[in-house]
C-alpha cells in the first residue's frame, strides 16, 4: 500500500547534540538517526562532531570513531569494512550504500546517516532484514538437479561441470553481497514489499535462471512469472543507481522478463 | 515488537532515475485527464456554434495557452520516453551512464518538439 507519510511511532523528533570538544582543523558534523528499543521513544537525529584529521577515510571509519570515543550505544552493523560481506548497508547523504566504501570526502557539509529506508527498525541503524531474507528463500536460491542421479559408467557421482562460456552468464549476478541496498532504494518496493521480491531477490533469481547446471530454469521462471512477486518493477532503475557494488539489477529483471515472453 | 518504520521518501535523495520514472507517470496521468478534456472540445465542436463560443473563449485565456503548452510537453515526454521504456523491454541501453544520458536526451527531444509545434502553429 502506498502510503507517503510515516506513521506515528515512527516521525523523527529532534535528538541529542555532541559538540567536538577539542579545537580541531577540520571538523565534520554527522547526524545520525536513532531508535533504542528499550525506552518506548520515537526515533530521533542525534548530531555527533568529529575531527576528520583523527579519522580513517570512510563513513564507516567515522562511525566507529564515534562508537568508540564518544557515544558507545550507537548500534550498527559492519564486518569485513571491505564492500564484501554488506552488512554496512545504509543510507548515506540520501542514497543507500555500503557505509565502508563510501569516502567521507565524497560528502558536502554535514553527512546524515539513516537506516536502510522503509524497513523495521530493531535500533538505530539496524533494519529488520527478516522479511527480504524470507523473499530470499523463495526463489530458492540453490542449484536444482532432477531427483535421480544421472546414470553414470563409474559409480562416483559424476562432477557438474560448467564451461568458462555458460560460467560468463553469471558474471554480474553472483557478485551480489545481499546488502540489500537496491531492494530498500526501490519506491515500488517501498509500497509493495508483502508481494513484490524486490531488485536483490530478482537479481538472484537471474543467477540461479541463468545457471547452466541448473534443471529448473523454466519452472523458476514460471514460478516469478506473477503480476506482483516480479512486475512491479517498473525500470524506475533507483537498484543500478544504488548498488555499492556496481551491478545492475534492473537489466536482470529487464532480462527475466525477456525469458519468460520468448520461453514459456 | 513495535518497531518504527525507518524514513523513505522524506530521506532518499531525489535521484534522477526515479525522477525520470515519475514524470512519465505524471505525464500519463495528465495526458487521460487531458483526454478527457479532448473529448469534452469534440461536444462542444458538435453541439453547435453557442456551445463553440464557450470554447472559442476560454481558449483566449493566458491560462489556457500555458495549460496545452504543459499538454504538448507532457504528449513528448511521454511519447519519448516510452520508446526508452521499449528499448530496455529488451534489455538494451541499461547501463547507468546510458540511463541517464538518453534520460537526457528524452529531455531535450521532449523540449525541441514542444517549440517546434507551438512555432509551427
Amino acid at each position: 500500500m502506498v502510503q507517503f507519510a510515516l506513521p506515528q511511532n515512527s516521525k523523527i523528533k529532534k535528538g541529542i547534540q555532541h559538540p567536538i570538544k577539542e579545537k580541531s582543523e577540520s571538523p565534520k558534523k554527522i547526524v545520525i538517526y536513532r531508535w533504542n528499543p528499550d525506552d518506548n521513544e520515537n526515533p530521533r537525529l542525534d548530531s555527533y562532531e568529529i575531527d576528520l584529521k583523527k579519522c580513517g577515510p570512510m563513513v564507516l571509519d567515522a562511525l566507529m570513531k564515534i562508537k568508540n570515543e564518544i557515544d558507545s550505544s550507537l548500534t550498527f552493523r559492519r564486518s569485513c569494512r571491505e564492500g564484501v560481506c554488506g552488512s554496512c548497508a545504509m543510507n548515506i547523504d540520501g542514497v543507500n550504500t555500503l557505509a565502508c566504501l563510501k569516502p567521507i570526502e565524497e560528502v558536502n557539509g554535514e553527512i546524515r546517516i539513516y537506516p536502510l529506508p522503509h524497513m523495521p527498525v530493531v535500533k538505530d541503524l539496524v533494519p529488520d532484514l527478516s522479511k527480504v531474507y524470507k523473499q530470499l528463500a523463495s526463489i530458492k536460491p540453490w542449484i536444482q538437479r532432477s531427483k535421480k542421479p544421472e546414470p553414470s559408467k563409474s559409480k562416483l557421482i559424476e562432477e557438474i561441470k560448467q564451461s568458462p562460456k555458460d560460467r560468463e552468464k553469471l558474471d554480474g549476478q553472483w557478485e551480489c553481497v545481499l546488502c540489500f541496498c537496491c531492494t530498500t532504494s526501490c519506491p515500488s518496493y517501498w509500497w509493495n514489499s508483502d508481494e513484490y521480491l524486490g531488485p536483490a531477490v530478482l537479481l538472484q533469481a537471474a543467477r540461479w535462471v541463468n545457471d547452466s547446471r541448473d534443471v529448473e530454469r523454466k519452472n523458476r521462471l514460471r514460478e516469478i512469472n506473477d503480476s506482483m512477486k516480479l512486475y512491479r518493477c517498473h525500470s524506475i532503475m533507483n537498484c543500478t543507481r544504488s548498488c555499492p557494488k556496481g551491478l545492475n539489477p534492473a537489466k536482470a529483471i529487464a532480462d527475466l522478463k525477456k525469458a519468460i515472453v520468448t520461453e514459456i | 515488537m513495535n518497531r518504527p518504520l525507518s524514513p523513505h521518501l522524506s530521506i532518499h535523495k531525489k535521484v534522477l532515475t526515479a525522477v525520470f520514472s515519475i514524470f512519465h507517470r505524471f505525464t500519463g496521468i495528465g495526458l487521460s485527464v487531458g483526454a478527457f478534456l479532448l473529448s469534452l472540445w469534440i461536444i462542444m465542436l458538435a453541439l453547435g456554434e453557442e456551445y463553440y463560443g464557450i470554447f472559442r473563449t476560454i481558449s483566449t485565456f493566458f491560462i489556457f495557452k500555458v495549460i496545452l503548452f504543459i499538454w504538448t510537453l507532457a504528449i513528448f515526454y511521454h511519447l519519448y520516453n516510452g520508446i526508452r521504456y521499449l528499448i530496455w523491454s529488451y534489455g538494451k541501453m541499461m547501463d547507468l551512464n546510458l540511463v541517464y544520458k538518453t534520460g537526457y536526451v528524452v529531455l531535450f527531444l521532449s523540449f525541441i518538439s514542444t517549440l517546434l509545434v507551438w512555432l509551427a502553429v
